[in-house]
Formats: C-alpha cells, sequence, structure tokens
C-alpha cells in the first residue's frame, strides 16, 4: 500500500515538473517585458510620438471590425448551428479556416484579392487606386483574421441552446426572426460578449496581414502592433512600452472573457 | 509483469537509435561543418547571397547562414543575442553605434548605392522625372525609422530648396505608407498599389521587368555607405575576417558592381 502511494507521488511529481517547465516557459518572457521595463520608460514610451496615434487607431479600427463581424457572424453563426447538412459542414470549415491561416499569407490574399490586381480595381478610380494602402485595409485585415474567434464562439454558444426549447416555440408559431432574435439571441447572449471579447483582441493584436495589406503610415494605417515594430527599429524602449500597454488591454480583455464565461455557464445551468 | 517486460523491450528496440544518433553527432564534428552567420540589411539578400556561393567553394566545410532584415532591426537583435559573426548594415550610423557598445569591431565602408525612384511599368503611369514625383496619386517611401526612409527625407529635404518649398509638402500629403524595409516599397510598387517609390538602385536594377527607373538628380540625391563588421564574440572570427575579406577583395567588389553597387570611395556633394 505504502510502496504504490510513494510510486503515486513520484508520477504525479514527473508530471509536475513537466507541466512548470512549460509553465515558467510561458510566464518568464511577460514577466521580463514587465519587469524589465521602469515606471518613467513607461510613461516616457507613451509619450513617445508614435504611441498615440496607433493607439486611437488600434481601438477604433479593432472596434469596427468587431462591430462588422458580430452583425455579419451571429446571423451566420446561428444558420450554421440550425444546418446539419453537408453544405453547413463544409462552410463551418471554410469560416475557421483563417484560424489556421498565417496572417502574412492573409495579407498577401488580401492584397491580391482587393488591391489594383484583384477582381475589385475598376470600382475605384484611377486617383483613388484601390482598398490596399488605406484604413479601410486596416479594418478588413482585422475582421478577415478575427471573425473565426467569434464564429467559433458564437457556434458553440448557439449549440448549447436545448433543441426542444426552438421546437416548442416553432410550434407555437415563432417566425424565424423571432427564433433568433426572442430566444437564440438572449439565451447565447453570454457566449456571444465572450466570442466578442474574444475577436476584439484578437483584431487589436493584428499584425502581419495589415503589414503586408494596409502598409504602416501613422494616424491612418499604423496599429499598435505596427508602431511597436517600428519602433523596434529605433527605440526599444519604445517598443516596450507600447508593448506593455497592449499587454494591458489584452489582459483586461482576458479577465472580460473569463467573466463572461462564468455567466454563461451560471446562466445555462440556471435555465435547465 | 506484462507492462515490466513490454517497457524493456521498448528501451532495448531504442538503444540502436539512441546509438546511431550518437554516433552520427560524432561523424559531424569530425568533418566540422561550420556556420558562418551573416545578420545583413534586406538590400544585400541578393548579392550576398552571390558571394555566399563563392565563399563556400573557397570554404567547403562552411555554410553561409544569412538573416536579412531591415538595419535597425538587426541591430536591435544583436544587442540582445550575440548569434552572429557579422553585421552588415546599410549605413553608418548602426554599426558605429555596434561599434561604440563594443558588440561589433573594424567597421569598414565596402560599397555605396544610390536611391533612385520607381515607377509601376504601367502604360497609364505619367511620371517621367523625379520633379514631378508630387504629381503621383499614392507614394510609398521608407519608414524614417530604417536608412531608406532617412535617405529619402534627407533628398526631400534637398530638393525642397531647389524645387521650391511646396514639393516636400506636396509629396509628404501623397504618401500613403511608409514601409519597415526596401522590399515592401518595391512590392507596393510593381503590385501597382504605389505610383511612387524610392529605393536603392540596386533593388530597383533586380525588379527591371516590373518597375520603371527614374534617376533623382545628383544636387539632390544621397549615396547610402554600407558598412560591415565582425562581432567582438563571434563564434567563427576567422571566417567572419574571410568573408570581410572576400567583400572587400577585387572579385568580391566585381560582384557588388555587377548588381549595380558604387564603389566605397566614390564621392557626392
Amino acid at each position: 500500500m505504502k510502496r504504490i502511494n510513494v510510486g503515486h507521488r513520484a508520477q504525479t511529481f514527473a508530471l509536475g515538473v513537466l507541466a512548470a517547465l512549460l509553465l515558467a516557459f510561458l510566464v518568464i518572457p511577460i514577466g521580463c517585458l514587465i519587469l524589465g521595463t521602469s515606471w518613467s520608460q513607461f510613461w516616457a514610451g507613451l509619450g513617445h510620438p508614435l504611441a498615440s496615434p496607433a493607439l486611437k487607431l488600434s481601438l477604433w479600427t479593432s472596434a469596427l471590425a468587431l462591430v462588422i463581424v458580430v452583425t455579419l457572424g451571429t446571423p451566420l453563426a446561428w444558420l450554421l448551428a440550425l444546418g446539419r447538412g453537408r453544405v453547413s459542414h463544409l462552410v463551418e470549415t471554410l469560416v475557421v479556416l483563417p484560424v489556421v491561416i498565417p496572417p502574412a499569407v492573409a495579407g498577401l490574399a488580401l492584397l491580391l484579392a482587393f488591391g489594383r490586381q484583384g477582381p475589385f480595381s475598376n470600382w475605384f478610380s484611377e486617383e483613388r487606386g484601390s482598398l490596399a494602402l488605406t484604413t479601410s485595409a486596416v479594418v478588413l485585415a482585422e475582421v478577415f483574421v478575427s471573425s473565426a474567434f467569434f464564429l467559433q464562439a458564437a457556434l458553440a454558444a448557439f449549440r448549447r441552446i436545448d433543441a426542444r426549447l426552438l421546437i416548442v416555440a416553432r410550434s407555437l408559431g415563432a417566425s424565424p426572426f423571432q427564433l433568433f432574435f426572442r430566444i437564440a439571441l438572449p439565451l447565447a447572449g453570454p457566449g456571444l460578449v465572450g466570442g466578442a471579447i474574444l475577436c476584439f483582441a484578437r483584431a487589436l493584436g493584428e499584425f502581419g496581414a495589415t503589414l503586408m495589406f494596409a502598409g504602416n503610415l501613422q494616424g491612418k494605417t499604423q496599429t499598435l502592433p505596427l508602431a511597436i515594430y517600428t519602433a523596434m527599429e529605433s527605440d526599444l524602449r519604445a517598443a516596450q512600452a507600447l508593448s506593455i500597454l497592449l499587454l494591458a488591454v489584452a489582459l483586461a480583455l482576458f479577465f472580460g472573457v473569463r467573466f463572461a464565461e462564468r455567466r454563461s455557464h451560471a446562466s445555462v445551468e440556471g435555465r435547465l | 509483469m506484462k507492462t515490466v517486460a513490454r517497457r524493456k523491450f521498448a528501451a532495448l528496440s531504442l538503444a540502436p537509435l539512441l546509438g546511431g544518433w550518437v554516433g552520427c553527432d560524432r561523424g559531424a564534428a569530425d568533418t566540422e561543418q561550420r556556420d558562418l552567420i551573416v545578420f545583413a540589411a534586406s538590400s544585400l539578400r541578393e548579392v550576398f547571397t552571390d558571394l555566399s556561393h563563392r565563399f563556400m567553394a573557397q570554404h567547403p566545410e562552411v555554410r553561409v547562414t544569412f538573416n536579412f532584415a531591415g538595419t535597425g532591426e538587426l541591430k536591435t537583435q544583436l544587442e540582445h543575442s550575440t548569434s552572429a559573426d557579422v553585421f552588415a548594415g546599410a549605413d553608418r550610423e548602426h554599426t558605429a553605434a555596434l561599434v561604440r557598445a563594443g558588440i561589433c569591431q573594424g567597421l569598414v565602408v565596402f560599397a555605396t548605392n544610390e536611391p533612385c525612384m520607381i515607377v509601376p511599368l504601367t502604360p497609364h503611369s505619367q511620371l517621367a522625372n523625379f520633379s514631378e514625383l508630387p504629381n503621383a496619386a499614392r507614394i510609398v517611401v521608407g519608414a524614417p525609422e530604417v536608412p531608406i526612409g532617412r535617405y529619402t527625407d534627407q533628398i526631400l529635404e534637398r530638393a525642397n530648396k531647389v524645387l521650391g518649398s511646396e514639393f516636400r509638402a506636396r509629396v509628404l500629403a501623397k504618401i500613403v505608407s511608409r514601409e519597415l524595409n526596401v522590399k515592401q516599397v518595391l512590392a507596393k510598387v510593381s503590385l501597382g498599389e504605389a505610383e511612387a517609390g524610392i529605393v536603392y538602385r540596386t533593388d530597383a536594377l533586380l525588379a527591371q521587368d516590373r518597375v520603371g527607373i527614374l534617376d533623382i538628380p545628383d544636387e539632390f540625391n544621397v549615396l547610402a555607405e554600407y558598412t560591415l563588421a565582425t562581432l567582438t564574440k563571434a563564434k567563427h572570427p576567422t571566417l567572419a575576417r574571410d568573408w570581410v575579406e572576400l567583400i572587400r577583395s577585387r572579385a568580391g567588389q566585381s560582384v557588388f558592381a555587377r548588381f549595380g553597387f558604387l564603389p566605397p570611395s566614390e564621392t557626392k556633394p
């Protein structure tokens, strides 16, 4: 009996060592970033000419991208959740594809689709050029890379809804709009909020596709991640300060997701 | 019991594999395959790649590995790691700063390069010379944080004095992106996303099938100095010096000339 216990403890210890290695690896860089920047450096970095325009641009383009994703993505996720056939399965695979597509590839794809060599190029005058290298391109890149995060969360939230509720509602004569607005949305609400926060965070961190498709111009297309990369060229301390700023926003969003998730589980349990 | 037996079997079957692996490692040490690691500005990609074949022909046991990026980014990387043998930057300032910090030593200017204006090779491109740059609808240049962007600012500054006070402001108003390296500027002009850009002549020459080259008049132009230094903590200091020597040799310099670089002695007003 005792020998088994010792053996078990050793095994747990071995697993613990492996787990601790990864944990340390994940925590140490973030710790070094934060501890390696003093308060005065941080404030000086925030005062860096690159900082404020980039922060503003990042926040409003990510917010706009979020509005677009939620407005178009919620119906899509709902239809996919209702769908049972092979088509909806295929569409589901397609819409989560951007998660595995490297951002640089996404940027090149967007450039070829919406650039001057793409199929929509004659929508624009010679003077205007194309969508590439504009603030719209920043938003498009953010929508492209972040929508899948919202869609996945929304799909999961809609699928958690008890199918019997929908059958009863339909038998009582509920229209598709009533089903969507009065039943699906309220029940999936917290899950949708969690997905929206993840989507916003991903849009805020978007770098590769923006660099290739939207360019790098202060106040127009230079988002916070691009400003960090630009600052790396001249002033590492400014890059550090901007990184901490982005990290702070990301952490705030992360705890927002946690909170939304907890409420989502609580509300589902409460209703059952 | 059964599991113990299986485990022993597993250990036995692994043994030859491990033995083979260790043996392999030792074999590699005997022939001494060495890596010369060169950090170089992205505008040096083609000429350095060409020279590396020459170098590896002279040193069959050596493999030259490159890290091409913007000069400033490379400098930051070197300040936080010691994994390179040679540094080649597209200006004097960054390399000099690395020498002052004790990270590099032995700064030499090995080539110069002239910025030029590029336009897409489309029939409707109406720009005929540098003074028409403000007429371009969209301009892409380098970021002020990287050498090509700084040179661009200097060129605009000088042109402003001659072509009128509006010139610089009119150009700046048309800039749609300040890219972090020359190749990105080139890509955006050759795709037609921008109607004009400013890059090094060597980069423009490599893309002649996609962009048209317009000279920047000497009175405005600046000369980019390419500098080379070896890392003080280089893993292969002798190889690093050999690389520097190859570049400064007559054979090396002729390769630079072939790619459109100017010799280091050339001076401009």
